[in-house]
């Protein structure tokens, strides 16, 4: 066997040795993922960039190259304006409702109590429920005006039902998502919790601290990084969310609960002007690219350790 | 009773209470899913009735789409996963024992690239997918999914792969084992609980993935997130054979969840949290 052990000295503590694996073989590992995932990534960014500046409908012949008019079409478009409000009025408040909720929850379900295991998997169900069903379970059986459950119970108190996804579409779809996210949040933080040291809280705990100085001052610093982590993932996925807008309301009514993703889908499969959504696109690029910034640099510290 | 007891008592009565509510809407679909669909629209509800699991029957042999598009999901979910790991692990093995000063980069780059925003790449994949005779094509969406997945799939091997203690594949080295002997014998075994978890995570992601499946897909192809926005539509209300489809459509995915909710927290994170 070819032994090219010198070179083990010089690389990091937990490498091994290469022994008779040569450079060109590790390479060749290696390379199919990255060759795929760099097709993925660059072609169709370099084509939704090309399309931007092309005046390109899929129901007109031929198309013209017609420089930044797209993104000036987009700009005085009131429907982008009215998107990009909607897109952060729902990332906004799904954060706050998920990670507020589930710091709570995840300091209730760090407590001992009797039938914890079964009752942590029902709050965590939701989570694997999928965007068209949670959609259509909310949108009929628990918020229709008529015959959902919701409607029914305001009566029961003598109020009169609210029409949900027609009065108030974007709070509606608001209260969905956090249902799907609040399991997502509260598992990250409840794993974080019960990382902490108990003989830190044990520690506070003698020197007379209170349950509620014992969690401002003890665990939220803790939970301070994976809260960041949380937020910063969830944005990912609540920038683009689409399936359940797609369902329930189709945006509207008007554009009432019109987001990026769904307009940008409204540009290109519904009008079928590719140069106005590609447009779009490159924004939704940008937007999703600067949360991802931050992200990147926190997961970078943590893949040294 | 003690203090210590009282405090539990309550602690169970205020976890139990959540736990309730939020799964809820859940076990709301459960039991209309055994309704009639008059029963199903009547106010107010019906607590008690006589269950029927016609809503069943005429899902799964009523007409025959139901089985088609859950034969799509489960096609699409696990052909993408299981072709995910074959291009995975040879590189999450090569970067975890193999460490090059670019390897970090390498991997933040690979993570980047789930960062582009489905939306933003929609019509060039559209177009590329009409102009190939992709759309509607099952083997079409199993390869997005493949792509988008790929990048977690490495990040969570790479952070399993790392626990395997170097010294025994070291070891099968001495004995005369070649890279892919140690990686077939030595290290796959060693790291099969990680693997399977990946595995279940990547399952989950490409089942519940609803963009590119509304999107890309049509009457052929639909998996099961297709199906169940057909009954979106405004004629008429099938809430029992809704509910009936969708308890159908999301039962093997809980299982699977439930199953791997530790190491899920490490996938979902990319290793951030543990």
């Amino acid at each position: 066997m070819d032994t090219t052990g010198s070179q083990a000295v010089t690389a990091p503590p937990h490498a091994l040795a290469r022994g008779g694996i040569s450079k060109g073989a590790l390479s060749a590992l290696k390379l199919p993922s990255i060759v795929l995932l760099v097709l993925w990534s660059i072609i169709p960014l370099v084509m939704t960039l090309w399309f931007s500046l092309q005046h390109f409908n899929l129901l007109e012949a031929g198309r013209s190259f017609v420089g930044l008019e797209n993104y000036q079409y987009l700009i005085t478009d009131p429907s982008l304006l009215a998107a990009v409000w909607n897109t952060l009025l729902l990332v906004g408040w799904v954060l706050a409702i998920t990670v507020g909720l589930g710091t709570l929850l995840a300091v209730l379900f760090d407590q001992d109590f009797w039938g914890r295991g079964v009752a942590r998997v029902l709050v965590i169900a939701p989570f694997f429920v999928m965007p068209t069903v949670s959609a259509l379970v909310w949108k009929n059986l628990l918020m229709h005006p008529v015959n959902g459950l919701f409607a029914f119970l305001t009566k029961t108190v003598g109020l009169s039902p609210i029409d949900w996804f027609t009065d108030w579409p974007l709070t509606a779809i608001i209260i969905m998502v956090a249902w799907q996210w609040l399991p997502f949040a509260t598992l990250i933080l409840l794993t974080s919790v019960q990382a902490l040291d108990p003989e830190r809280k044990e520690a506070a705990r003698m020197d007379g601290a209170g349950p509620l100085a014992l969690f401002f001052f003890i665990i939220i610093p803790h939970l301070a990084r994976s809260i960041g982590v949380v937020i910063m993932i969830e944005m990912l996925f609540l920038l683009s969310v689409f399936a359940e807008i797609f369902v329930t309301t189709s945006g509207g009514p008007g554009t009432a609960s019109t987001n990026l993703p769904f307009l940008i889908y409204r540009y290109a499969l519904l009008d079928f002007d590719v140069g106005g959504a590609s447009a779009g696109g490159v924004f939704a690029i940008i937007l999703a690219n600067i949360v991802a910034i931050f992200l990147m640099r926190s997961l970078s510290k943590s893949i040294q350790s | 009773m003690t203090k210590a007891t009282r405090r539990k008592l309550l602690t169970t009565a205020l976890g139990w209470f959540v736990a309730l509510i939020i799964f809820f809407p859940i076990a709301w679909m459960l039991l209309t899913s055994f309704k009639t669909e008059i029963e199903a629209v009547s106010t107010p509800p019906r607590l008690f009735f006589h269950p029927t699991l016609e809503n069943y029957r005429d899902v799964a042999f009523g007409r025959a789409d139901y089985l088609k598009c859950a034969w799509n999901s489960i096609y699409v979910s696990f052909g993408s996963t299981l072709l995910a790991l074959l291009l995975a692990v040879p590189s999450a093995y090569a970067m975890a024992f193999f460490p090059t000063k670019k390897t970090k980069d390498l991997m933040l780059w690979m993570l980047s690239t789930k960062f582009m925003p489905a939306v933003g790449v929609l019509v060039p994949i559209y177009l590329i997918f009409r102009d190939t005779k992709l759309l509607d094509v099952a083997t079409g969406l199993l390869m997005v999914y493949t792509l988008v997945n790929l990048p977690i799939v490495v990040w969570m091997l790479y952070s399993f792969f790392k626990e395997v203690p170097p010294e025994i594949l070291e070891a099968g080295r001495m004995d005369g084992a070649h890279a892919k002997e140690e990686l077939l014998y030595l290290l796959i075994p060693l790291a099969l609980p990680g693997i399977a978890s990946t595995a279940l995570l990547a399952i989950i992601l490409s089942w519940n993935e609803a963009f590119w499946s509304l999107n890309l897909t049509a009457s052929k192809a639909a998996p099961l997130t297709y199906y169940i926005a057909s009954f979106s539509s405004p004629e008429g209300l099938f809430w029992a054979k809704l509910s009936a489809a969708s308890t159908l459509a999301i039962a093997p995915i809980l299982v699977f969840g439930w199953m791997s909710q530790r190491q899920l927290v490490r996938g979902l994170t990319f290793g951030a949290v543990k």
